[in-house]
């Protein structure tokens, strides 16, 4: 399958989940500062990878789909549950390109801002991508040798 | 003001990947942008400009072993939520737990440094 970009997706959300996105992103970001003022960097920057965020990005694909399949006549608890999963499958292979990111940032640091951070990124970017597609393909192998499996449903939630 | 600072740009940086998230198909691909560095981009700035590059890289060597307790996370998470078919709200905050445990326990066993 190929990655689409659907701007119209945008319009599934209500104006204030993007507003608790914000904050919670904001109040990360500040809480971090203070953590870092009160217990040093070093306990501060375990808290740069606080998977705060998610916790609402999982709640509202969730909601998304289980509404979804409620206008449609149906429960959609499951359904809700399966879409977030997925985001949280996702979320495990872009944490292997977030350790990417730090990694290359520790590295580079000394050696220049401009750098380490678009060294940083690069990886971040790259190894996410190359951990979802090794991940797609580790699937289809899967499926064509055993039989399909009914829970990580063969077919991705579109 | 610093901290005001830090709240609208966290915000705005975690807002603009969440939303690319959010138009992005699959939704495996998508979560990839669940753990992006979004908050990491601006704490690590703040902190180069305000604290040098030696503080900056004390954070960013503590930040990977957040970044393996979010990959136990978010295992824990798809685990909760596909096998043991709980919602997401209550799996999301009890896998805090996990990456809690994972996070301190590396940053002790490692003497706090990367």
């Amino acid at each position: 399958m190929i990655v689409k970009v659907s701007p119209s997706a945008l319009w599934d959300g209500r104006w204030y989940e993007y507003v608790v996105r914000f904050v919670l992103g904001g109040a990360v970001t500040a809480l971090t500062g203070v953590i870092s003022s009160l217990f040093g960097a070093s306990v501060g920057g375990l808290f740069l990878a606080l998977p705060a965020i998610f916790c609402a990005s999982a709640t509202l694909i969730a909601s998304h789909e289980k509404r979804r399949k409620q206008e449609a006549g149906l429960r959609g608890r499951r359904r809700g549950q399966q879409a977030a999963g997925l985001d949280a499958a996702g979320a495990a292979l872009g944490s292997i390109g977030m350790l990417a990111f730090a990694l290359t940032f520790w590295l580079l640091v000394e050696r220049g801002a401009i750098i380490a951070f678009v060294a940083a990124l690069a990886a971040w970017i790259g190894i996410s991508v190359a951990a979802w597609w090794g991940w797609r393909h580790l699937r289809a192998a899967e499926r064509l040798s055993t039989p399909r499996r009914r829970e990580f449903a063969a077919r991705e939630l579109t | 003001m610093e901290y005001v600072a830090r709240f609208l740009i966290g915000g705005l940086a975690v807002s603009a990947f969440a939303l690319l998230g959010d138009m992005l198909r699959p939704k495996t691909f998508a979560g990839l942008f669940g753990a992006a560095p979004s908050v990491a981009l601006a704490t690590l700035g703040i902190a180069l400009w305000r604290h040098g590059a030696d503080y900056a890289a004390v954070q960013g060597g503590a930040m990977i072993w957040g970044a393996l307790a979010l990959l136990a996370y978010s295992i824990a998470v798809c685990h909760l939520l596909m096998r043991r078919r709980w919602n997401a709200l209550p799996a999301t905050i009890a896998a805090l737990v996990v990456w809690l445990c994972v996070a301190f326990g590396l940053h002790f066993i490692a003497g706090g440094s990367a």
